[in-house]
């Protein structure tokens, strides 16, 4: 006879392995109890001190806050100019495959490297401050929107992009009447995505000496001035908040 | 009569015309304000193509002899930092998932404090996460652990939620007529509907974690980002451009085997 509910065997092996890599891996990082509960008791007292928030170094907070904005900003425009070439030379039903094919790699190394990871070889090239952060994020988002936009371009409708050329137009007019059209709103989606992305980003590449709001943080993290990071770390919040909604809004007015 | 035939489309009405000339105008005037008044060095500008060629040449050729033991070792405390904070964090994501679905949980006062639990979560990056367990945890892979959990707490449980809100009550009425307590109903009723949009999200989530698990060394949250960290402080770059090549490969590795998994699960 058959069970209702029959044992799904393969989903308990499998659960059975789960359980014993974390076991395993878990000594294997050599994290013991006794290790937590010592931590809980300091993360406590941490709590204890972030407690109230110190906002009384404002300017320095907001000086580090609009950095951030600006590397934000600068970056993803950066990034949208470079893209747009890039998206067209990787795009695979508009460029010959010696074209797209190495422009595909390119993008995937830009976007599978971490941005702190690419930040910290600015910051060793070319030196401190925003401009290493700008950098960064400008690879960052060659990367995710350079990628999307050819995935893009290589799902528009050819028929228009034939009629253009039926006409007579040279390869520029062609781009411009029969390709950009079609994916313009895409890609102003994309790089709406990408300013809120890249603002999210600008407010931690600090950490390794790009510039913004990061460098202030860390800093006060390792004088232990907990009430300082506290109040920096709620300013971040706000800021991606208000950034999430703003950008909300905008997504939602151009629909 | 031919005056009256001439008509001149136009696409936008004035006032949408005005709308886009005003988002445009705001547009431009954020890049010029952040162009102009960003403290760059103009020294440190004119130099750059120059600098990011030495650092290059330094790098090659990458020298894989540093690869054994010491990378080896820190790559694979990553992997267990990324699978292992996976693991714990959607443990963690579950129940502020079940708490945040309307259609399981019917108070609007629980729905909102599991809403804001996982707002919070997203709204930290994972290296400030980092920052707060190494200080909690002291240096090493416990605080990678953790940090990498609870970001992904508020991933893992905004889209759990999402699809659970999705799930179709019927089985669980019918499960409910029988008199099946409510574990079961879960269990029974709801798990077999949400499995494949949850092995999606997990392998996705493992996926963002690898990746952001080779930075949290940078903060002294252990794996390989920690002899990143030294050998770009020792101004090792061989060693760096092996370090990079390894993580690169590493990464690319999992986004394939997560692709071809998530196709033969979907």
């Amino acid at each position: 006879m058959r069970r209702a509910f029959a044992p799904n065997w393969p989903a308990r092996i499998g659960l059975f392995v789960l359980a014993a890599y974390a076991v395993w891996a878990t000594s294997q990082l050599g994290i013991t109890g006794e290790r937590l509960a010592t931590g809980l008791g300091e993360g406590g007292r941490f709590l204890a001190r972030m407690w109230p928030p110190d906002f009384s170094r404002w300017e320095l907070l907001l000086e580090g806050l609009v950095e951030s904005m600006q590397i934000a900003v600068i970056s993803t425009v950066l990034g949208i100019i470079l893209s747009l070439p890039l998206g067209l030379m990787a795009a695979r039903n508009l460029s010959p495959a010696w074209l797209s094919a190495p422009t595909r790699g390119f993008i995937a190394v830009c976007r599978s490297l971490h941005y702190v990871i690419v930040a910290i070889l600015f910051v060793k090239a070319i030196g401190f401050g925003a401009l290493a952060g700008v950098a960064a994020l400008t690879v960052a988002s060659l990367g995710f929107v350079a990628k999307l936009f050819a995935e893009a371009i290589e799902e528009i409708s050819m028929k228009q992009v034939e009629a253009v050329r039926a006409s007579g137009a040279g390869p520029a007019a062609v781009l411009l009447y029969g390709v950009l059209p079609q994916v313009a709103s895409r890609f102003i989606g994309f790089s709406l995505y990408q300013l809120d992305s890249n603002l999210r980003n600008s407010t931690l590449v600090g950490i390794v000496g790009a510039g913004g709001i990061g460098g202030t943080l860390f800093a006060a993290f390792k004088r232990f001035d907990y009430d300082f990071v506290a109040a920096i770390l709620l300013a971040i919040i706000a800021l991606i908040f208000v950034a999430e909604i703003v950008a909300g809004r905008i997504r939602a007015a151009l629909q | 009569m031919s005056a009256t035939l001439h008509r001149e489309g136009i696409r936008h009405t004035p006032g949408q015309r005005l709308g886009r000339f005003l988002v445009t105008l705001l547009t431009v005037a954020a890049v010029v304000w952040a162009i102009r008044t960003v403290e760059i060095i103009p020294e440190f500008l004119s130099d750059a193509p120059e600098q990011m060629a030495d650092l290059l040449v330094r790098m090659w050729p990458p020298d894989l002899g540093h690869y054994y033991p010491s990378v080896h070792a820190a790559l694979m405390e990553t992997l267990h930092i990324a699978t292992l904070g996976t693991l714990l964090g959607i443990a963690l994501a579950m129940p502020f998932a079940l708490m945040a679905a309307r259609n399981i949980c019917r108070s609007v006062l629980l729905n909102t404090l599991a809403q804001l639990v996982l707002v919070s979560s997203r709204s930290v990056n994972s290296l400030v996460w980092a920052l707060i367990f190494v200080a909690v945890f002291g240096p090493g892979p416990a605080a990678g652990v953790f940090a990498i959990a609870f970001r992904s707490i508020g991933f893992v449980g905004k889209l759990m939620a999402e699809a659970l809100e999705e799930a179709h009550p019927g089985p669980v009425e019918a499960l409910t007529a029988t008199g099946a307590s409510w574990p079961l109903r879960m269990l029974k009723g709801v798990w077999p509907q949400v499995q494949p949009s949850f092995w999606g999200v997990a392998l996705f989530r493992w996926d963002i974690n690898l990746r952001e698990s080779a930075v949290l060394g940078l903060v002294g949250a252990g794996g390989i980002g920690v002899v990143l960290d030294d050998a770009i402080n020792f101004f090792q770059w061989e060693r760096v451009a092996t370090i990079l090549l390894a993580i690169l490969a590493v990464v690319l590795l999992a986004e394939i085997l997560v692709t071809r998994i998530r196709a033969r699960l979907l």
